[in-house]
């Protein structure tokens, strides 16, 4: 039952989004720019570029989920749609999983279309072997900030300063997943061991993903 | 009562610290290898120690509102973390003057300041978002959720001198394995910690104070608009 009232909040927000392909276009515009912007605070060719290639592909990354993940439950506000899903005989749980479900798509699916740019502009050395490991960092990595982000988008949506939030609340709580996906990804692209960054990532997945499930309900209804 | 009780404490902590501050600066001598500057850490460690406590007393808080639904637990909670947050400020500072004399840096990326910082972030942004809602039950509710996911990172940068080689000293404490520190050396800490504790009571006291003449101007404000 659970699984079906996931499934179903998770097809209707994907396919809301296919029809429009609002949040999509714009993150990979977004991305696509902020990796032609970061060629000019550099020079892209240098060595020295590999050495910190991740930080700029998950700032990236970062930036375009913002994207996506605050307008998750802000544009469920049109039309009171909030509420009638609140009403809904669908749990919050349930609510929450399969919207993070679906921006995690979204999301990985922006991230596998601007990679190529990324390796194409700064040069990135690639084999074949990287793919799956990449893969698995950047689902581990997306998932984290997946579920902080739309946490907090359903805790801000009605606020007032809900710009002011995103810097101050949720860059800060995805900065361990972050920094952790940072390292792993430098390491996988200069050829190193990938180290202690997977543990903590699915660490960090468990624990706040466990802490988000228990308290959208407490954020959504009360 | 609350006044006599405020009074009461201050008196206590302000001897307590001025015959500290003597040991500290006259009793002790000058550490071997750090010199003079060695002694921020009486006022380093238990800044953050109160910080870092004030931070999970106030996860417990915001727990305790969230099975209560009771508005006053949800008023303490938000008086300890701001006084909390003065605490770790102080210990970031007092931490970046020591790394400017012994490191050479006012700072250093490394696993436990980078942590720390981030709870710092974090409340403080728990205290913007109370500022955003004006609904009490509302703000009780968000706060006390940012309040229990900013507390797991506040456990990751108690814990990080032990999990990683961090920059930052490794735990030097005796209750901590470290066990670093001659007993007439680090005795002082405990009495400073104690007397901040002091201060850090009549602060959230205080605070409580302010909150609950803050409701009920809220409640009285209702009321006129109600009429």
């Amino acid at each position: 039952m659970f699984l079906r009232q996931v499934w179903t909040i998770m097809a209707k927000d994907l396919h809301s989004e296919l029809r429009t392909k609002e949040a999509w276009n714009a993150s990979i515009a977004f991305s696509v720019v902020i990796l032609l912007l970061f060629s000019w605070a550099f020079d892209p060719s240098s060595d020295q570029v590999r050495e910190f290639s991740g930080g700029l592909l998950w700032m990236t990354y970062t930036f375009a989920a913002a994207l996506v993940l605050n307008r998750s439950f802000a544009r469920e506000v049109q039309n009171d749609c909030l509420d009638a899903l609140i009403a809904s005989p669908v749990s919050s749980s349930a609510l929450f999983v399969g919207k993070a479900l679906a921006n995690f798509a979204l999301l990985l699916a922006v991230e596998i279309f601007s990679l190529p740019f990324f390796v194409l502009f700064y040069n990135v050395p690639w084999t074949a072997d990287r793919c799956l490991p990449m893969l698995l960092v950047m689902a581990l990595g997306t998932w984290a900030l997946t579920v902080i982000g739309t946490l907090f988008s359903a805790l801000t949506v009605n606020l007032k300063l809900r710009e002011l939030m995103v810097p101050m609340l949720v860059y800060p709580m995805m900065i361990p997943a972050l920094i952790a996906a940072i390292t792993v990804t430098t390491n996988l692209l200069a050829g190193n061991p990938l180290g202690l960054g997977v543990r903590l990532l699915v660490a960090f997945d468990i624990i706040f993903t466990s802490l988000a499930v228990v308290f959208v309900d407490t954020v959504l209804v009360g | 009562m609350r006044e006599k009780i405020i009074i009461g404490l201050a008196v206590f902590a302000g001897a307590l610290l001025a015959w500290n501050m003597n040991t500290i600066f006259n009793g002790l001598p000058d550490e071997l290898n750090q010199g003079a500057i060695y002694r921020i850490i009486y006022f380093h460690v238990p800044a953050n120690i109160l910080g870092m406590t004030g931070f999970g007393l106030g996860m417990i808080l915001s727990i305790g509102y969230l099975v209560t639904k009771d508005l006053r637990y949800d008023a303490l909670a938000a008086s300890v973390t701001e006084v909390s947050l003065v605490f770790a400020s102080i210990g970031l500072a007092t931490g970046s003057i020591w790394a400017r004399i012994i490191w050479g840096v006012w700072w250093a990326w490394d696993v436990r300041l980078t942590s720390w910082l981030v709870c710092w972030l974090i409340f403080g942004g728990y205290l913007m978002l109370r500022r955003a809602v004006d609904e009490p039950n509302q703000r009780a509710r968000f706060a006390a959720v940012v309040s229990i996911l900013g507390s797991v990172n506040a456990y990751i940068s108690y814990k990080s001198i032990e999990w990683w080689n961090t920059q930052h000293p490794q735990p030097v404490l005796s209750i901590r394995n470290g066990g670093g520190m001659a007993a007439g050396m680090e005795a002082p800490i405990w009495w400073n910690l104690l007397a901040l504790a002091c201060f850090s009571t009549i602060l959230v006291m205080v605070r409580m104070r302010q909150e609950s003449v803050a409701r009920e101007i809220d409640t009285l404000r209702r009321m006129a608009h109600a009429q």
